[in-house]
């Protein structure tokens, strides 16, 4: 989902720690090498990286193009291509057919039927584009705030994984939680005091 | 810490309960509102507000929805014993108004619509634009955090099972 849509759907982070090392550097480094890599004509099933938030398709961290302002922006891309499962059959089905009569056997093995299941859709899987879903986020590293643009579970936790294998760096979702430990400034005993609590009736 | 993954189910109510004191302090209290805002003109519940009632393991939801939804009918269902699980608000400060739906559980927000900013016509315009609405989304999620710190501040303290928690009771079951 792009930050620049009429309508959004955020989900705020916390950045824990510091870069280790020069900072440009190392996040062009971590962007550079987790860079999104093209599977249309490939027999992969997924594929996850970054990409520039004004060029989703042709992805290029070069001259630091992705600081604007004290913010770091670029964009998760999650490419994944889902061939239909009654392709999948007819096509397998074929393929069984063909090897019964080339070979003259009357059954195949449960091997044999598996292998040509696979070979089937690794061909098909090659055949058919990726679909891209693009999601951009927006970094503050001074204020180690992030803010990802999708509710998404599955996009969410792409980005948690990404991010920490790219900067070596954790993200902490801010749920009610998270927020109340980390980000309202409350004193070791209040904090004491939260970890207890249980929720309150409004019915008694 | 605890886990994060358990955590979040652990702690889901706080974010509940936030709902629900937002809810009262709209209605109740606009100027504690002010002590997160002093530019705040108006902070309203919007066009939805969902609520969830679990009773034996069988969980009832109640979306409210519409200009005009009658929210008498969502205080009914905290008088039953649910929980509001999300609700949409429309916050405007000065000339800026926002609309946005909160999540309780997550503290997500969805439907997130800005103040309107300048059109984005060149490829030159989308870093001017990034820049204004990076600061529109910081000058809400400030107002949100204030909000969050003030409400768990009053959580964690006495005061919520003398004062203010009673008066929220007092509120629904009035």
């Amino acid at each position: 989902m792009s930050m620049l849509s009429s309508t959004v759907s955020v989900t705020r982070y916390l950045v824990e720690d510091k870069i280790k090392g020069p900072l440009i550097e190392t996040i062009t480094q971590g962007l550079k090498k987790n860079t999104i890599t093209d599977i249309d004509n490939e027999d992969m099933e997924k594929s996850v990286g970054w990409t520039s938030f004004n060029e989703p398709f042709k992805p290029d961290f070069e001259g630091s193009s992705f600081i604007i302002d004290n913010f770091f922006v670029f964009s998760l891309r999650i490419d994944r291509k889902k061939v239909p499962s009654k392709i999948i059959q007819k096509h397998y089905l074929q393929a069984i057919s063909k090897r019964l009569s080339s070979t003259g056997k009357q059954y195949l093995s449960r091997n044999e039927k598996a292998e040509i299941k696979e070979d089937v859709i690794q061909r098909l899987t090659k055949t058919i584009p990726a679909t891209p879903n693009v999601y951009d986020l927006l970094w503050n590293y001074e204020a180690s705030s992030l803010t990802f643009f999708s509710n998404q579970k599955a996009a969410n936790e792409e980005l948690e994984t990404l991010f920490g294998k790219s900067f070596e760096l954790s993200l902490i979702r801010l749920f009610p939680y998270t927020t109340a430990e980390f980000a309202a400034g409350l004193t070791d005993d209040q904090r004491d005091v939260l970890g207890k609590l249980s929720p309150f009736s409004f019915m008694e | 810490m605890i886990d994060v993954s358990v955590a979040y189910n652990r702690y889901k109510f706080l974010g509940y309960e936030f709902l629900t004191w937002l809810w009262y302090t709209i209605e109740n209290d606009f100027d504690l509102l002010q002590k997160s805002d002093d530019k705040i003109v108006t902070f309203e519940i919007g066009n939805r507000i969902v609520l969830e009632n679990r009773r034996n393991d069988a969980v009832e939801t109640i979306t409210i929805k519409g200009d005009d939804a009658g929210l008498e009918e969502g205080l009914l269902a905290l008088k039953k014993g649910a929980v509001v699980t999300e609700i949409n608000l429309a916050y405007k400060s000065g000339e800026l108004e926002w609309f946005f739906t909160l999540k309780g559980e997550s503290l997500n927000l969805s439907n997130l619509k800005l103040p309107a900013t300048g059109p984005v016509e060149t490829k030159d315009d989308i870093e001017g634009a990034l820049i204004e609405k990076a600061s529109l989304y910081d000058m809400l999620f400030d107002f949100i955090d204030r909000l969050f710190t003030e409400f768990i501040t009053i959580r964690v303290s006495d005061d919520w099972k003398k004062g203010v928690g009673i008066q929220i009771k007092s509120w629904i079951l009035r």
